[in-house]
Order: C-alpha cells, then sequence, then structure tokens
C-alpha cells in the first residue's frame, strides 16, 4: 500500500501539475489511497484523509464516498476528527442526502457535550444543513440552550434556532418567550442573534409580529445606547459602534412599524438623531444611513422625517462613489410611486446618471428616469433618453425602446412630436423593438390625419437613406402604399418641397423587394405597397405589373400567393381593383376587437374581414369549407367574430383556431401533463353527450382579462380521437385559445385535455361564449355546438 | 439573509464555497460558473453590486482574490461590503498578512474562520476580538492531539 502523503504535500503536487491530465492523474491516484484508508478502521491520519478528500472536492472532482467516513468522524471522541467530520458534512452532505440522518444523533449528544467547542460544531452543522425531520427532533434542545448561562452558546443557539424557524415556521412559537428575554443581554453577539431571530420570527407570522411590538422601546433605547456611546475598541468600525447591530436593529424598527401609527411614534425621535448624526464619510456610517432611510420610508413616519430622509437620498446621489449612487438610485425606485414630487426634485443628477459608463448605474437609472417621465418633462426627458438610447449597451435596448415608447404614448404633447419620437427610435434602434410597435405605428399614423402628408414624406425619406431597419422599412412601405398619392405631389408645409417622381418611389419599393436584408414579412409589406400605388400613381401601372408579376413563381409561398392574387386582380377583375385598392379607413382605437395592450388582433381583424370579403369575390377555390365554417359562425349569431391568430400583415387563411397539439399523442401518455393553472373557481359540466364531457372554469385575472379552463373528458369505453374545439365570442371581446393539451381523450376518464382561453373584455360587455366540440367515436364524428351564457366564477 | 458566499481567484479557480440554503450539487457548479463568469468581466473601477436572478450579487476584490456573496432583496449590500471586509480582517488577523496560498494550503482554517463569523447566512459575532479569541481556544484543544494539521504552513 503507498504511503499517504501529507496534506499539504498532495496541494502542492496538485499544483504543480502542467496539465490537466496530469492533474487528474494525482487526484485519481490520491483518491484510490484515501478510499483504502477509509475501510480501515483504525487509523492515525484519518483527519487529514478526509481534509485531502475535502480540497479534491473543491477543485470539482466526485468525493461521495467521503460521506460515511464524515458520519464516522463526528462519532469520535477526538476533537480534530470532529472537527474536520462535521466540516465534511457541511461540504458533502446536504439535507437530500439520506446520510445527513445519520448524524442526528451524534449532533443530539453532541449538543450536550462538555466542552462548548464540541457544542458549537453540532450547532453550526445544524444550521447549515439541518433538514426540517432534524429540526424537528432536535429543537427543544436548542431551545434548552438558547437559556444556557454561556454567551457563546447562547449567540450560537439564537441563529440555530433562525434556521429552524425559517425551515418549520410553526416552530416559533417554541422560541418566541425566550427571545424576548435575550433583549435584555449585554453581550453584542447575544443581542445581534436575538434582534434577527425576533426579526425572522415576525416575518413568518403576523400574530407573533403583534406580540413583538411591545419591544420597539427596548429596541429604541439599545439603539441610542450605541449612537451615543463612548468608543468601544471591540466593536468600532470607522467610528460606528457596533454597525452589524444598529443596521439589524434598525431593520426590525422597519417591520415593526409599518403599517402602526404608535410603534413609529415612538422611533420617530431616534430616527431622526441616527440620520443627522450618522458620519457619512465612509461606506459604514453610509450603510446604517441606507438602512435609516428605507425604514423612515417605509414606516408611518411624520413629513418632515421623510422629507429628511429624500434628502439624504438626493446626497448620496451626488457621491463620488458608485456603489452609494447605485442604492440611492434603487432606494428612489421604490418611492418614485409614492412620493414623486420629492423624487423629482432630483430628476437632474438622475438622468446625468444615464452617461456613467457603469453598467449598473445606467440601468438603474434607466429605470428611475422612465418612472420620473410626466406631462410637463417629458420633452426634455425624451430627448435624454433618445441620447442614452444611441449609446446604451446592447442589453439594455430593448427596455429603453419599450419605456420610451410607453412615456411618449401616455404624455406625447402633440401628434407629430409623438410620430418624430417614434421614427427617431425606430432609425436609432429599430432591430431592437418589440413587435407590436409596427401596428402600433400604422395605427398612430392613420389616426393623424392631417399629418399623412408630413409622415409619408419623412418616412419616403428615412427609407432612401437605410432599409436595414426591419420595423422602420414596414411603416414607410405601408405609408408609401397607402400615401403614395400624397408624396407625389410634393407640397407639404412642414417640410422643405423636394420633387418625387413615380419612378424614383416605385425603384425604392423594389429596392425593398430585392434587398437580402428584407424579411419575408417586410417583402409583403413592400409588394401590397407596390399594389395600392397602381391606383394612387396612374402612369406607370406597367411598370408595377411587371413587379407583382415577377414575384409571382417566387419561393416564398407568402410572397408567391400575394402576386398570383394580385396578378389575377389586374387581369381578371381590373374592374374591381380601384375599390379594392381604396384607402384605408381610419382605423378607431376603441373598436370592436381593439384591446391596449394587443391592438394588433383588433388592426388585423378589420384587415381580415374586409380582406376575407375580397377573397370570396377574387378566388372562388379557396378551401370551400373553411371559408363556410366562417360564415356558418357568422350566421348563427349576428354579434360573433370568429377568433384569429394575429400575424402581422398577413391575412390568415385559416381563421379558425384549431391549433394543432404538438406531440398530442406523447401528451397523453404523460397522463397527467396539464399546462393549466389551478382552477381556483368551481367548474361547471357545459356538455354531455356520449360520454364525453366538457367542463367550463373561469378565472379572473384582471379587471377586463379572464382566463377560461376548458377540460375535456372520456367516461365512455372507447376512445375519442380528433377531439378539437372551436370558440366564438361577442363582437367587442378578444378572444385567445391557447393551443390544447392533445387531441384524444381515452376512454374511462384516463386523461383529460385541457385548453385555455384567455378572454379580454374592454367594454365590459356581458360575456357570452359559443363552443363547438367535434370529435370523432366509434368509428364516426360528432360535432356540436354549446351556447355558454354565464360564467361561474364571475360577478 | 446571505445565501452564498463564494472566493475565487482572478484565473477562474475556487478557493472557498459556502451554501446557505440546500442546491443540488449541479446547481452549485451553475451559479459558480455564472458567478465566475459574470463577476471576472466587470471592469476594475465598477459598482460593487449586480442584480442576478432575484438575487443582489455583492462582489469585492482584495489583491488577487474575488469575494462574491448573493444576499436576499431585503438584505443592506452595503453593510454586506462590510461583512467581507471584515472577513478579510478575521484571516489577515489569523495568518498574519494573509496571501492567497494561505488560504488555499490551509482551507479548512479558512472555513473554520468562517463559521465563527457567520452562521446560517446571518452574521453571528460582531466584535472582532470575540472571533480570535475563540478560534485560539479551540485550536489549543486541537494542538494537544494532531500538532501537524494546527500549523499553517505553505
Amino acid at each position: 500500500m503507498s504511503p499517504s502523503i501529507p496534506l499539504q504535500e498532495m496541494i502542492r503536487a496538485i499544483r504543480s501539475a502542467r496539465t490537466q491530465c496530469e492533474e487528474r492523474g494525482v487526484i485519481q491516484r490520491e483518491c484510490a489511497v484515501i478510499r483504502a484508508q477509509f475501510r480501515q478502521s483504525d487509523n492515525d491520519g484519518r483527519s487529514h484523509n478526509l481534509a485531502k478528500l475535502l480540497y479534491v472536492h473543491m477543485l470539482g472532482y466526485p468525493a461521495h464516498f467521503g460521506q460515511m467516513e464524515c458520519v464516522r468522524m463526528i462519532a469520535s471522541p477526538r476533537y480534530s476528527e470532529k472537527r474536520v467530520g462535521y466540516l465534511g458534512a457541511m461540504m458533502l452532505l446536504d439535507e437530500k442526502q439520506d446520510a445527513s440522518l445519520l448524524i442526528t444523533n451524534s449532533i443530539k449528544n453532541d449538543l450536550s457535550h462538555s466542552s462548548q467547542y464540541v457544542q458549537s460544531l453540532a450547532l453550526c452543522t445544524l444550521a447549515c444543513i439541518g433538514s426540517a425531520e432534524m429540526c424537528k427532533d432536535l429543537a427543544p434542545e436548542i431551545e434548552k440552550l438558547l437559556r444556557a448561562s454561556n454567551s457563546y452558546i447562547k449567540k450560537k443557539a439564537a441563529l440555530c434556532a433562525i434556521h429552524i424557524v425559517r425551515k418549520v415556521p410553526d416552530l416559533g412559537e417554541l422560541f418566541a418567550r425566550t427571545a424576548r428575554s435575550l433583549l435584555a443581554e449585554k453581550h453584542h453577539g447575544v443581542l445581534h442573534g436575538a434582534v434577527v431571530l425576533i426579526t425572522v420570527l415576525c416575518e413568518c407570522s403576523p400574530d407573533t409580529l403583534e406580540r413583538f411590538r411591545k419591544t420597539v422601546p427596548d429596541l429604541v433605547r439599545i439603539m441610542k445606547s450605541l449612537v451615543t456611546s463612548g468608543y468601544s475598541p471591540e466593536h468600532d468600525v470607522a467610528g460606528i459602534s457596533d454597525p452589524f447591530l444598529q443596521v439589524r436593529i434598525l431593520r426590525l424598527l422597519r417591520i415593526l412599524g409599518r403599517n402602526n401609527e404608535a410603534a413609529s411614534d415612538t422611533m420617530n425621535d431616534l430616527l431622526a438623531q441616527v440620520a443627522t448624526n450618522t458620519d457619512s464619510t465612509k461606506t459604514v456610517g453610509n450603510a446604517v444611513l441606507y438602512e435609516t432611510v428605507l425604514t423612515v420610508l417605509d414606516i408611518k413616519s411624520e413629513s418632515g422625517l421623510r422629507i429628511l430622509a429624500v434628502n439624504i437620498l438626493g446626497r448620496f446621489l451626488l457621491n463620488n462613489d458608485r456603489n452609494i449612487r447605485y442604492i440611492a438610485m434603487t432606494s428612489l425606485q421604490k418611492i418614485v410611486g409614492t412620493d414623486n414630487i420629492a423624487v423629482q426634485r432630483h430628476r437632474g443628477t438622475i438622468v446625468d446618471c444615464l452617461k456613467d459608463p457603469d453598467a449598473s448605474v445606467k440601468r438603474r437609472a434607466l429605470d428611475l428616469s422612465l418612472a420620473l417621465a410626466s406631462a410637463s418633462n417629458i420633452r426634455s426627458m425624451m430627448k435624454e433618453l433618445l441620447m442614452f438610447l444611441s449609446s446604451c449597451p446592447p442589453e439594455l435596448r430593448a427596455e429603453t425602446t419599450s419605456g420610451i415608447f410607453y412615456a411618449a404614448e401616455r404624455y406625447a404633447p402633440s401628434q407629430r412630436w409623438h410620430i418624430d419620437t417614434i421614427l427617431h427610435v425606430l432609425t436609432t434602434a429599430g432591430g431592437d423593438v418589440r413587435d407590436e410597435t409596427v401596428p402600433n405605428l400604422i395605427l398612430l399614423i392613420t389616426n393623424a390625419s392631417e399629418l399623412h402628408c408630413y409622415t409619408v414624406h419623412k418616412l419616403y425619406r428615412a427609407l432612401l437613406s437605410d432599409i436595414s431597419q426591419q420595423p422602420l422599412v414596414q411603416v414607410a412601405c405601408w405609408c408609401i402604399g397607402e400615401y403614395g398619392d400624397l408624396l407625389l405631389r410634393g407640397e407639404c408645409r412642414e417640410m422643405e418641397p423636394v420633387e418625387v417622381t413615380a419612378d424614383s418611389v416605385l425603384e425604392a419599393l423594389e429596392t425593398v423587394l430585392q434587398s437580402h436584408m428584407s424579411t419575408p414579412t417586410t417583402r409583403g409589406f413592400a409588394l401590397t405597397a407596390t399594389m395600392k400605388l397602381s391606383t394612387r400613381i396612374m402612369d406607370n401601372v406597367d411598370r408595377i405589373k411587371s413587379i407583382v408579376s415577377i414575384y409571382g413563381s417566387c419561393i416564398d409561398v407568402e410572397l408567391q400567393q400575394r402576386a398570383v392574387e394580385y396578378n389575377a386582380l389586374f387581369k381578371k377583375y381590373d374592374h374591381m381593383r380601384a375599390a379594392v385598392l381604396e384607402r384605408m379607413p381610419v382605423i378607431d382605437r376603441n373598436s370592436p376587437g381593439h384591446t391596449n395592450g394587443d391592438s394588433m388582433g383588433g388592426v388585423i381583424k378589420e384587415l381580415e374581414v374586409d380582406k376575407v370579403k375580397q377573397r370570396e369575390t377574387l378566388l372562388p377555390q379557396l378551401p370551400a369549407n373553411q371559408v363556410c365554417d366562417l360564415l356558418n359562425l357568422l350566421g348563427d349569431s349576428e354579434e360573433s367574430v370568429p377568433a384569429g391568430p394575429a400575424q402581422g400583415d398577413t391575412v390568415p387563411v385559416q381563421s379558425i383556431t384549431t391549433a394543432k397539439p404538438i406531440g398530442g399523442e406523447l401528451l397523453d401518455l404523460l397522463g397527467g401533463f396539464e399546462p393549466t393553472p389551478l382552477a381556483s373557481a368551481p367548474a361547471v359540466t357545459v356538455y354531455e353527450k356520449n360520454g364525453v364531457t366538457l367542463t367550463l372554469s373561469c378565472e379572473k385575472q384582471s379587471d377586463s382579462a379572464v382566463t377560461v379552463t376548458l377540460k375535456g373528458c372520456n367516461s365512455s369505453d372507447s376512445d375519442v380521437t380528433s377531439f378539437a374545439l372551436q370558440a366564438a365570442v361577442p363582437k367587442s371581446v378578444h378572444l385567445n385559445m391557447k393551443a390544447p393539451s392533445g387531441d384524444t381523450l381515452p376512454a374511462k376518464g384516463l386523461a383529460h385535455v385541457t385548453q385555455l382561453v384567455l378572454l379580454n373584455n374592454p367594454n365590459k360587455v356581458n360575456l357570452k361564449m359559443r363552443i363547438r366540440i367535434s370529435y370523432s367515436s366509434q368509428g364516426s364524428s360528432v360535432q356540436d355546438t354549446v351556447q355558454i351564457d354565464s360564467f361561474p366564477g364571475l360577478s | 439573509m446571505i445565501r452564498f458566499l463564494l472566493l475565487f481567484s482572478k484565473q477562474g479557480k475556487l478557493r472557498l464555497q459556502k451554501w446557505f440554503t440546500p442546491l443540488t450539487d449541479r446547481e452549485k457548479k451553475k451559479v459558480i460558473r455564472d458567478m465566475m463568469t459574470i463577476v471576472l468581466a466587470r471592469t476594475p473601477r465598477s459598482c460593487n453590486f449586480l442584480q442576478w436572478r432575484d438575487l443582489k450579487i455583492v462582489y469585492k476584490r482584495y489583491a488577487s482574490l474575488y469575494f462574491c456573496t448573493g444576499l436576499e432583496e431585503q438584505d443592506n449590500e452595503l453593510l454586506s461590503l462590510e461583512v467581507l471586509h471584515r472577513f478579510v480582517e478575521l484571516l489577515d488577523k489569523y495568518f498574519g498578512n494573509v496571501c492567497e496560498l494561505d488560504i488555499i494550503f490551509n482551507f479548512e482554517k479558512a472555513y473554520f474562520i468562517l463559521d465563527e463569523f457567520l452562521m446560517g447566512g446571518e452574521v453571528l459575532e460582531t466584535s472582532k476580538v470575540a472571533v480570535g479569541v475563540s478560534l485560539q481556544e479551540a485550536d489549543e484543544l486541537q494542538e494537544t492531539m494532531e500538532e501537524y494539521m494546527s500549523k499553517p504552513m505553505y
């Protein structure tokens, strides 16, 4: 058997290994030796064998064969072996391992050991890896130790109790009374432990919090003595006496004073004293001030104190230390909702922090700047934000653009400013904007009818300079298509007149169509725009015809379809062309089917209903059953509009939602896999036939949003396949059907099919839903319709 | 509470890891990897705080070692900078002008010191003197049994 080398020799050997392979070799050899020695029951060098193993473990190599050795060493009578054994247990075992249960008995014995250092090892290990069962077993022991006379043990027992309460909150009751009495201690370690214990107890149970409110005067007294006492060399850190304890007391006061007038009054003087007297030149002083500010802002403090707190934060903002500025902004973010005016005073400094080179500070400054945007400062704020956008780090771009759009929408002083802002963002960071921006912007432009001429000119110029930013190109194409005639007229009040010919417009669109940078969606926009221009610009119809016919053989199916249809429009239905391609009506923001967050769906529904009507006349060979289904559902109830998937400017061919379940069979095999949230409302059976039942339950998500869960079940003896649901709702309600969990209902109710339907009802109309259920059972297909007039769980 | 405390070198070698919540080995490795990637990528004069998942990460560089800790939402970041500083002071007092090699060759000592200062994710003893005294006494218990292990050596 090769001799085992001392720990430090091994470390040196590993460090001098030149390659990963060499290192692995050394470690494998050592591990083999260690394993052999573990098997020997009596061994002198047990502790440093285990230490070697722990070192190897820290390097990332497997060391689980050491777990049993840890258990054995913990039970050893020698202190050095216990020490390393417990260390090994904390590193190799955790509550999920079975081996950790084996040490429960050793810990129990060691908790009543004569030596306080052995007791402390046991306490430390319990606080580190104690599972819920171990905590329940040993809680009475810990409580006894809390009342011991030894301060060293008391402080450790307090922190161990904290771990127990965190793991098993019900045991909090056991420690509450002792915790209260510990506040009378003089020893700072014990006092600190007691304060943290009380904090955790209060966080766990509101009743305990009520009881501990009586301790507020004691806490104030302790804090005062810390702040006003003289220099104590043991606890002093840069002039502050025991900052750790001070911060914890302030935090406890915060919890106790929240929502309670009486408690808040008691601490007012103390907080004012700490806020004014703490030395803020070093980090430690600022840590205490920071905690004080957080406490003042969270309790029911008097207004003078609040202003003092916000001023301290303002001072922090001007501090040279980046850390201080960062936390100042974090804190201001928390109160910007409630104390907006106070925070507005520091707007200048915050906006300056946008230019700070540090990424963390920039992020905070961005969040806070967006929160501070208001109607009065929007112009200057936007200027700063746009400047920030041009130089901001890539990870913050999406957030910035979303924030800018939101602020612009809320506080735009004029429509022209709004359009200008959005255009600026699209040119600077077009690649990072959200998808809904394009339809939102289009909506905005159609609504600003006086600005059509100005907008189309600006967009045309932007298009000429850069066609790489897709959202910008899409909006530009759409506008040129709609308002091409205004573009050619050349006159525009707000901009210098520029000569624009029909040829140059068509050339611009052609460039977009041919560029490799354009996505298929963008090409779709450009093609439709070209087509629309055929009615707006009279003289170049041939050129348009040729462009359109080229795409009749395009590889992209969507473009090809469009091109073929437009070709047909030229050839067979020329008489209808003008009517079909006339200018779009102004889309009203609150039109049926339009919702604020999802204007996409609204715009598309309008387009969809219009275009479907066009298509009916154009191409009668469209899959007849789908068109018929559409008509059927429309026919059944005058007010229903079928749900359609929203997909850019494309006309959905299948406007009925029957999302194909992906791997439906697999999901059914997995049985219980249901991606639905737990229905908190009662389920109502809405359909029952042939053993197939459909239950409906719904949950209100917000004022106008409802989530409906449909669950299908089959209690008959044979399987039901091709189970599909279709839904229709009144016109002003927006419907979004998620993919069902599957399409097969196995016999005897072995598994369910669940489907989520999200409804948005902004106009608060009477919610009704018609559901068509179709499935195959025993060889025959069944189709049924149910009408739901009242939804369970909705008031 | 503090969720974890990691010490690693500029080259990405882990020197000490203390976990105050139960995590699987895989999760621990992921956290270590993420922390190293994020912290080592920061410029020298950046802010010492950053946001990672739902935790606040506070890190500080002392010579060639990065001390990195993860805090919960309620914790005071500035105070945790003081906690890290206090830990370094304790190491310095014990080893006498501590350097990275001390922590490498005497890692178990570093753990013992940490266990006298932090427990269950909270500060255990706020007095520097008290920690030093208890360490000395515990070591003396060992001196009588295993002389070899207690002497800090290279």
